[in-house]
């Protein structure tokens, strides 16, 4: 980490350009989130495939670990 | 530029996942399966309890057998939640890339896999800390599961602010003053959503009999605190490596692309 003053454009070659890296960022973010859902929360308070319970029963030992609430 | 650093960050991600699953496989394993024996022990001395008492049993079926769930189950649930966390991180990463200051694209990856432990998971755990199976109301998941991600949107939100906040700062206070005054803003909001949010205390109390005698006993503090300790130990694993993978691969990546020779690259 440099303390050199420099204006907050000396990095802008950094900067990703473009509508295009916007939808992939946002893509792969949603992406992301379904995945949280899913291992962390689907079938235990809201649930998406109605009363089963397969995907929390067998993602059941990680969801504890990872720290989220389980029945 | 953001296909190859959205790929790369899935790739440290998984890595990441497998290497918290081998750690979670030796050291939870153990501690789930003796909270699990915990909870078959208590209810059976709740049905004893109730069948005294006149009250008719339930049956509760099992899904998947307890090897399924502690093997294979644990192994998919962490390399997958891996691959979650490792697009979120090249999803950071591609957003700081150039708004936050001269950095080494190494060492920014380290600073977002840090951050990401950090307010994805450690500062939520504060208040609503990881619990082994047999501790927690069914009945309350709803609420639990509310104030849970409450607590890490929030924690996310006030870590976003707080970056944006030091950067606004560092003109009039310098990097280092910027960096602690941003933090301790970070603690004293963080510190008030805790305050606000309800407190949960679902631990299983000894279970006694209607004269008061006890007859199972409460949760084995031991394995709570093993759970804790080890969950906290397995994001930091799975964090290490999405930085450390992340950071040698982001250092080629950005390296190898634009202008080489341009001094903002090669600092940055």
């Amino acid at each position: 980490m440099s303390s050199m003053p420099h204006p907050t454009t000396a990095a802008t070659p950094l900067v990703i350009p473009g509508s295009r890296a916007v939808l992939w960022l946002a893509g792969a973010a949603l992406f992301a989130i379904a995945l949280y859902y899913f291992i962390g929360v689907d079938q235990g308070a809201v649930s998406v495939f109605g009363s089963d319970t397969h995907v929390h029963e067998f993602v059941h030992d990680a969801r504890h670990f990872l720290g989220f609430p389980c029945h | 530029m953001e296909k190859r650093i959205i790929w790369r960050g899935l790739l440290a991600g998984a890595i990441g996942g497998l290497l918290a699953f081998v750690f979670a496989r030796i050291f939870a394993e153990p501690q789930i399966q003796q909270a699990i024996d915990y909870e078959d022990g208590r209810d059976h001395a709740q049905e004893a309890l109730n069948s005294a008492a006149g009250i008719a049993p339930h049956e509760h079926g099992e899904v998947f057998s307890r090897a399924v769930q502690g093997n294979v189950g644990i192994g998919v649930g962490m390399i997958l939640f891996g691959v979650a966390m490792g697009l979120l991180f090249a999803v950071a990463y591609a957003i700081c890339l150039g708004r936050t200051g001269r950095l080494r694209p190494r060492s920014l990856a380290l600073l977002v896999a840090g951050g990401g432990f950090l307010g994805i998971y450690l500062v939520p755990f504060l208040k609503y800390p990881a619990n082994p199976p047999a501790i927690g109301d069914e009945d309350t998941i709803r609420q639990r599961s509310s104030y849970y991600l409450l607590m890490v949107v929030a924690s996310i939100l006030l870590l976003v602010l707080t970056v944006w906040l030091g950067k606004r700062l560092r003109a009039r206070f310098g990097t280092w003053n910027a960096s602690l005054i941003a933090g301790g803003v970070f603690i004293l909001a963080t510190g008030i959503v805790m305050l606000v949010l309800p407190r949960v205390a679902e631990t299983p109390e000894p279970l006694t009999d209607p004269t008061g005698k006890i007859v199972f006993p409460g949760f084995p503090a031991d394995v709570l605190f093993h759970f804790r300790f080890y969950s906290i130990g397995a994001q930091l694993v799975l964090w290490a490596t999405i930085g450390l993978v992340f950071a040698p691969m982001a250092e080629r990546l950005l390296a190898g692309s634009a202008a080489r020779p341009a001094p903002a690259l090669v600092n940055g």
